[in-house]
């Protein structure tokens, strides 16, 4: 392991510590990790640079087709993340699911958080029922954990429809 | 011989902040070691200690992953563009534990 975990991006940047996403967006995700089980699923949702508002929802390949871990196939990421730079938009989430444990980031998730600006949003898929979704901050090998403000739409912000997630731990 | 190369936001801090630098080599072994004298230590986060390319960056030239055009031996032309970016990877088990599981 330990080739893998001495390794680490360095990030720094300063941050809202909260996700405010719509609730149709959340529900494609979930739908997709739900989709994907037993396989770990990930994805992106990319909005305009600088609004940390995740408008597009990008479901990924996951090329290790694992029950336990995930990584983006190398050609779709540079095909997306080139249509992110015509359309002046940036990685806003960055999700994936785990399917036997809980909505929490890994060490290895840790280690290799290589987007400073990125919410990373955990899904569990391990109760057939219910599905935790949580969101992180991972910076500097720190995990620090965030609300997430489920809205109905981005245009009234918050409105009396907002659901925060209560956070499990 | 110019070679536009695009820099991923983790490693602008190498850049002084800029998205692209321009540097020139006939293969990408060559670039690397061009682009450190001008960015000092942006080499060192792209290749490992043994000299090979690191696991979970992935390198283009133009629209080909290096790997496919052998690694750093890549050879590289007047005007291709060499795209930087860190690889989305994790998962709930290390990496090196399920290749090991895997044998």
């Amino acid at each position: 392991m330990t080739g893998v975990t001495a390794f680490r991006w360095g990030q720094s940047a300063k941050l809202a510590f909260v996700l405010t996403i719509e609730q149709a967006i959340l529900d494609e995700i979930v739908a997709h990790a739900r989709r994907d089980h037993p396989d770990e699923a990930c994805g992106v949702v990319t909005g305009p640079i600088g609004s940390d508002r995740p408008v597009r929802h990008i479901p990924m390949e996951n090329a290790e087709r694992s029950t336990t871990f995930y990584r983006f196939d190398s050609l779709e990421q540079l095909k997306v993340w080139r249509e992110m730079d015509d359309r002046d938009e940036e990685v806003v989430v960055i999700y994936h699911s785990h399917t036997a444990t809980e909505a929490y980031p890994s060490r290895t998730d840790v280690s290799l958080a290589a987007e400073p600006g990125a919410h990373y949003l955990l899904v569990s898929t391990r109760e057939p029922e219910s599905t935790e979704i949580r969101s992180f901050r991972i910076l500097d090998g720190v995990v620090t954990e965030e609300p997430v403000n489920a809205v109905q739409s981005y245009l009234f912000g918050q409105t009396p429809n907002a659901v925060d997630y209560e956070c499990r731990s | 011989m110019a070679i536009d190369v695009r820099i991923p936001t983790i490693l602008r801090s190498y850049t002084g902040g800029s998205k692209a630098v321009s540097g020139t080599g006939d293969t990408l072994a060559d670039l690397l070691t061009n682009l450190d004298g001008a960015h000092p230590g942006l080499r060192g986060r792209l290749v490992t200690p043994e000299g090979g390319l690191h696991r979970f960056v992935n390198i283009y030239v133009n629209d080909e992953d290096v790997r496919f055009l052998g690694s750093l031996e890549a050879k590289l032309n007047d005007g291709d563009t060499v795209t930087i970016l860190p690889a989305v990877a994790g998962g709930a088990l290390g990496f090196a534990a399920a290749h090991a599981l895997r044998g």
